[in-house]
């Protein structure tokens, strides 16, 4: 794949030089240290703006570049990666800059809202600048906040995961959830392990398992990927994508991975873990081929069935995101449509690690200008700007391919667990929708709280629109994490602020400036 | 292989901790999550509703289904939380609030 679009990450020293408000250099504030954001990152303070980069993790890399915890000692990371040139080149870069006082990194920080401080004047609406409220390590209890004049938004995704009979069974768990495992804590659930789903992911999650020393019964892909080699050959220029696959391919043949497509898993069995999976052949309309169940004994199931962007951020700092909630709407710069707000990465629409790299490039280059008080010249990232356009253009046609089967809802049974937190049934739903006259997720929700629970409705919410036939919508969280009450009682204490005063200590909790 | 073997860990001393009242080996880096499926633990959680055992689903702090009590705390998400030497790990029954 290529690598190119990031740029040149390596000059430190620009940082410093005075910003548009004399001997200060504007601040950016970076949400999310994936590929997307260290991309910004880099490429904003090579320019001479000051970023701090608030991440969640304990190290930066995000979900594709997910590291062992130092303390692990592992010296062969790589061995659990792909594109580690480019992951190495990120990381230097961003102790180089770290080094240089040009970028501040704050991990272990869960950011629950960007909050825009006041309407500026005319013509620089943000002028007032923003506040980046965190929560700070694993117990999420202690408030920080981040003052910036700009934003990007590089937050990510998560998986999707489409219900079946017994997916609450321990052992059962997400293509990426197994991965994130294996890459930040080198462990995996089990000796034998079916990988099912559909979607890219679970091609490197089947040969990273299998490398670990699983045995991976079956790769169970619902769709058929030839069609995709037929679809992508009419795309100029991602001969690289298409021997990434291969290379994938070749690999499960080598380690004897079975990989089945057109089948999907239709019940996961056990009592209280999971010990075998059935799976069961698809006609071409999506539905199971009656007769064609077959057993396969397991420990582990993992997955997978697409990614979902992180965008409740954008949302309540009301950038404009698609019906769907599957993506935030930038302009060529990645601009939202919120001034002073870029967007970077999945968030703007899935298209993985070097889609979020071209995307995070050109947003640290256009915020780094206009923060800077200049007109950005968009030659300056072409390289990028084209490389993100052959990408959007691959991922779109890979969209088409990779979709979970037409029927699935038909394999849930009344009692088959939909929202895992609120344990509520699909005969529930069933019932919202079909008895009690639900029209939308979140009348169903209201009816039967599913989505109500812990993780506010994002396991659940792909299944629930599918079970009520309705399509999902955004959902619109004001809070991206559980915030505790006393952080909230205190959140607005500071009041109003005024121009920042370099202050660090707040009632509310330290102050980044 | 096995993983460490596979990135060619090379960790600090491992520690003890206990998962109800039982010692169990963790290494320094691990998260509770990752501690416990060394031990070959996959669950570590009932439901409030129906009481069904439940441990790691998405393995990166979103779904909450990995919430463990730890060192009297409940609700903590074990993949995320860092095991320390002598964490006292209790299996978290419905909402944790009820021993």
């Amino acid at each position: 794949m290529s690598t190119e679009p990031v740029g040149p990450y390596g000059q430190a020293g620009a940082y410093g030089q005075a910003g548009p408000r004399g001997g200060t250099p504007p601040r950016l504030a970076v949400v999310g240290a994936g590929p997307a954001g260290l991309a910004a990152a880099l490429a904003a303070t090579a320019r001479g703006v000051h970023v701090t980069l608030v991440d969640s993790a304990q190290a930066p890399g995000g979900q594709f570049y997910r590291q062992p915890a130092a303390a692990l000692g592992a010296r062969r990371p790589q061995a659990l990666h792909h594109q580690w040139r480019t992951w190495r080149r990120l990381r230097d870069g961003l102790a180089r800059h770290i080094a240089a006082g040009g970028v501040t990194l704050l991990p272990q920080h869960h950011v629950w809202c960007v909050e825009r401080r006041s309407e500026g004047p005319a013509g620089r609406p943000h002028a007032g600048g923003f506040t980046v409220h965190a929560l700070l390590g694993p117990g999420q209890e202690e408030p920080v906040e981040v003052r910036a004049d700009g934003v990007v938004l590089a937050t990510g995704g998560y998986e999707k995961v489409l219900p079946f009979p017994g997916w609450t069974l321990p052992g059962v768990i997400t293509a990426g959830g197994a991965q994130a495992m294996l890459k930040g804590g080198l462990v995996v659930s089990g000796r034998t392990a079916v990988v099912a789903g559909t979607g890219p992911l679970l091609l490197p999650v089947a040969t990273g398992l299998a490398a670990a020393g699983v045995r991976v019964a079956a790769l169970v892909e619902s769709a058929a990927p030839r069609a995709l080699a037929r679809r992508v050959g009419t795309l100029a220029g991602r001969a690289d994508k298409l021997a990434e696959g291969a290379g994938y391919a070749l690999e499960l043949l080598r380690r004897r991975v079975r990989t089945l497509v057109r089948h999907t898993v239709v019940e996961a069995h056990g009592t209280d873990r999971l010990e075998a999976v059935t799976v069961a052949a698809l006609d071409t309309a999506g539905r199971v081929r009656p007769g064609s169940e077959r057993r396969i004994p397991c420990d582990t199931l993992a997955v997978g069935h697409g990614m979902v962007p992180h965008t409740d951020l954008a949302e309540s700092l009301g950038c404009r995101v698609d019906a769907h909630g599957m993506s935030v709407a930038v302009d060529d710069e990645q601009r939202t449509d919120v001034p002073g707000v870029w967007a970077a990465g999945e968030v703007t629409g899935i298209g993985g690690a070097a889609l979020s790299l071209a995307e995070g490039h050109v947003a640290g280059r256009s915020a780094a200008a206009r923060l800077r008080g200049r007109e950005p010249d968009p030659r300056e990232w072409e390289a990028a700007a084209a490389s993100r356009t052959r990408l959007r253009e691959f991922f779109a046609a890979l969209d088409t391919v990779y979709v979970p089967p037409a029927h699935w809802a038909e394999q849930l049974t009344d009692d088959t667990v939909v929202c895992r937190c609120e344990e509520v049934t699909a005969g529930a739903v069933r019932e919202a929708v079909g008895e009690l006259g639900a029209g939308d997720v979140r009348t169903v929700k209201l009816l039967t709280r599913a989505g109500m629970g812990w993780c506010q409705g994002r396991m659940c919410g792909p299944a629930v629109a599918g079970l009520a036939g309705c399509a999902e919508t955004t959902a619109r969280r004001p809070f991206a994490c559980p915030v505790p009450l006393g952080v909230l009682a205190r959140a607005g204490e500071r009041g109003e602020p005024g121009p920042p005063t370099g202050e660090t200590q707040g009632r509310g909790g330290p102050t980044v400036e | 292989m096995n993983p460490s073997e596979l990135a060619g860990a090379e960790p600090g001393a491992a520690f003890t901790v206990t998962l109800d009242g039982r010692e169990l080996d963790a290494l320094p880096g691990q998260t509770v999550a990752a501690a416990l499926w060394a031990a070959g633990v996959t669950s570590w959680r009932t439901t409030r509703g129906g009481g069904r055992p439940r441990g790691v689903f998405c393995g990166i702090g979103v779904c909450f289904d990995c919430l463990v009590t730890v060192n009297d705390r409940p609700n903590q998400r074990a993949c995320l939380v860092p095991v320390r030497p002598g964490d006292a790990i209790r299996t978290q029954e419905g909402t944790g609030h009820e021993h």
